[in-house]
């Protein structure tokens, strides 16, 4: 044995907590979008059943299982027994949100498939029933999502809004960490969710009114993510010792550079000013606003993951 | 499951901080180079020349409310004998959620598993007759105490009968079940 001190050193917990890495605010990002995409698609889907929509439109519901893969990759690069990641499929631990979002994964994956397939148009799907004619039962598959289509896109938003609460609840539950420790950050991600799904359906060649109609649903949307970040650091500076030094770090800390350029200036309050523009000039809403959106709800993850990990109980003097 | 409830106690009037409990533990369990299950702890406050140390040998506090149980999805972390914290190696997906949700620093990853590690209160020696931790055995001042909180005549249950005592950031809300003698 040559240990050269006995404090206590361990790796990725000493000085600060930091044993989540890119990964997690990479996958807290693309469930977000995906959860954006799933409740956009299906709520437009169970409201204009008979509107025509673009292709592009019709086609996008499958970037939710493409997307949702991705960032579950990420997830699965950050455990360090990936090979035990089954053992999530064998228990149901109602008090964990990781097992709660492990379960919610896996109903979603049979459920944007579908709503995908139903929603496509239909010389893809008949092109597609051609190619896979040996699988068997498509047909049936084909005839029930068709007869099915409302009920699925409902089961889209449904779901779609238990993953985009359930990856802000998954921080907001660890009381060992002030900065996550808030019931707000559940409903921030799922909005945040929905304004990158917004604005990752506005990357593509969208018709002129469908463009007009996701960006002013953005509009609200980034608005109510404004003032769920006030409350939030609201929350938090009216708290104790702990949750005020967590704070702290977004107002004069570390992080305030980053998160009041990243995410609030250049991610929420300039694509809101420059959607108000667009409709009030009647602009078709190009993507460089979806660009900012998508730049500032991937860095509210990543430095809501990485300030949270630095917050703890600071007053531990105090408690003696 | 022994119907117990397993509680250590140190005394910081006589811990010296001589880290025989950190080598000893890590000598007993085999702990990976470089981490430790335990450790010293020690603090200087004041302005000289009035100065105050505190020095005492930390560990898992085998919260009674663990909030690394309640995080765990797969049930790797559990109670277990006596109501100590215990992990089961072989369920751990190493998802790091539960260091995260504990307040203490108490969880790392064992490099060479893969899988959680902490302080199990040696309950491979307990269970198996051997009435001391082995931090309890090797402390050379005689400050770690340990024993069934349930049992009124225990050495754990009349120290903190009698003496003034403390836990790590009650403030949590973990209820730890270590505690340190003032």
């Amino acid at each position: 044995m040559q240990e050269i001190t006995t404090t206590r050193t361990n790796q990725y917990i000493d000085p600060v907590l930091h044993i989540w890495h890119g990964e997690i605010p990479l996958y807290l990002f693309l469930g977000g979008v995906v959860a954006g995409i799933m409740i956009l698609t299906g709520l437009w889907f169970a409201l204009r059943p008979t509107t025509e929509r673009s292709r592009a439109l019709s086609l996008l519901p499958w970037a939710s299982p493409v997307l949702l893969s991705a960032g579950m990759f990420f997830l699965w690069l950050d455990l360090e027994h990936p090979f035990n990641a089954w053992r999530f499929y064998l228990t149901m631990k109602l008090g964990s949100p990781m097992s709660w979002g492990a379960w919610i994964l896996m109903l979603i994956y049979p459920a944007s498939i579908l709503l995908a397939w139903a929603g496509s148009p239909a010389e893809v799907r008949q092109v597609w029933l051609k190619r896979l004619a040996k699988v068997p039962k498509l047909d049936a598959v084909n005839a029930w999502t068709a007869q099915n289509t409302k009920p699925l896109a409902v089961a889209n938003v449904i779901l779609g809004a238990a993953l985009g609460i359930y990856t802000g609840v998954l921080l907001g539950t660890m009381a060992a960490r002030p900065l996550w420790n808030s019931a707000i950050l559940g409903p921030l991600f799922l909005v945040s969710g929905l304004s990158t799904g917004a604005a990752f359906l506005l990357l593509y060649r969208l018709a002129d009114q469908e463009r007009i109609t996701l960006s002013k649903i953005d509009m609200g949307l980034i608005a109510v993510e404004l003032l769920l970040i006030a409350l939030w650091l609201i929350g938090l500076a009216s708290g104790g010792a702990e949750a005020r030094a967590a704070v702290g770090q977004l107002f004069g800390g570390p992080y305030t550079a980053a998160f009041w350029t990243l995410v609030i200036a250049l991610g929420l309050v300039t694509p809101l000013i420059a959607e108000i523009i667009e409709h009030r000039h009647k602009v078709v809403p190009g993507r460089v606003t979806a660009v900012l959106v998508l730049i500032g709800g991937f860095a509210l993850r990543w430095i809501v993951v990485f300030a949270g990990q630095h917050s703890g109980w600071v007053s531990e003097l105090a408690q003696r | 499951m022994s119907d117990k409830s397993y509680a250590m106690v140190l005394d910081t009037r006589t811990c010296v901080g001589c880290s025989a409990c950190v080598i000893g533990c890590k000598t007993e369990n085999g702990v990976a180079k470089g981490y430790v299950r335990d450790w010293i702890f020690s603090e200087t406050t004041g302005t000289y020349p009035n100065l105050q140390m505190t020095v005492r040998s930390e560990r898992c506090n085998h919260c009674a409310d663990a909030p690394c149980v309640t995080v765990c999805p797969t049930g790797s972390s559990h109670y277990g004998a006596g109501g100590t914290v215990q992990v089961n190696q072989d369920k751990c997906s190493g998802c790091k959620a539960c260091i995260a949700a504990c307040p203490y620093g108490a969880r790392f990853i064992d490099p060479n598993e893969g899988a959680i590690d902490k302080c199990t209160f040696c309950m491979h020696r307990i269970e198996n007759g051997i009435p001391t931790t082995s931090c309890q055995e090797i402390c050379p001042t005689q400050s770690i105490y340990f024993g069934d909180l349930d049992d009124p005549n225990s050495e754990v249950s009349r120290l903190l009968a009698t003496r003034e005592h403390y836990t790590l950031l009650p403030g949590a809300g973990t209820k730890p079940k270590h505690f340190y003698l003032k």
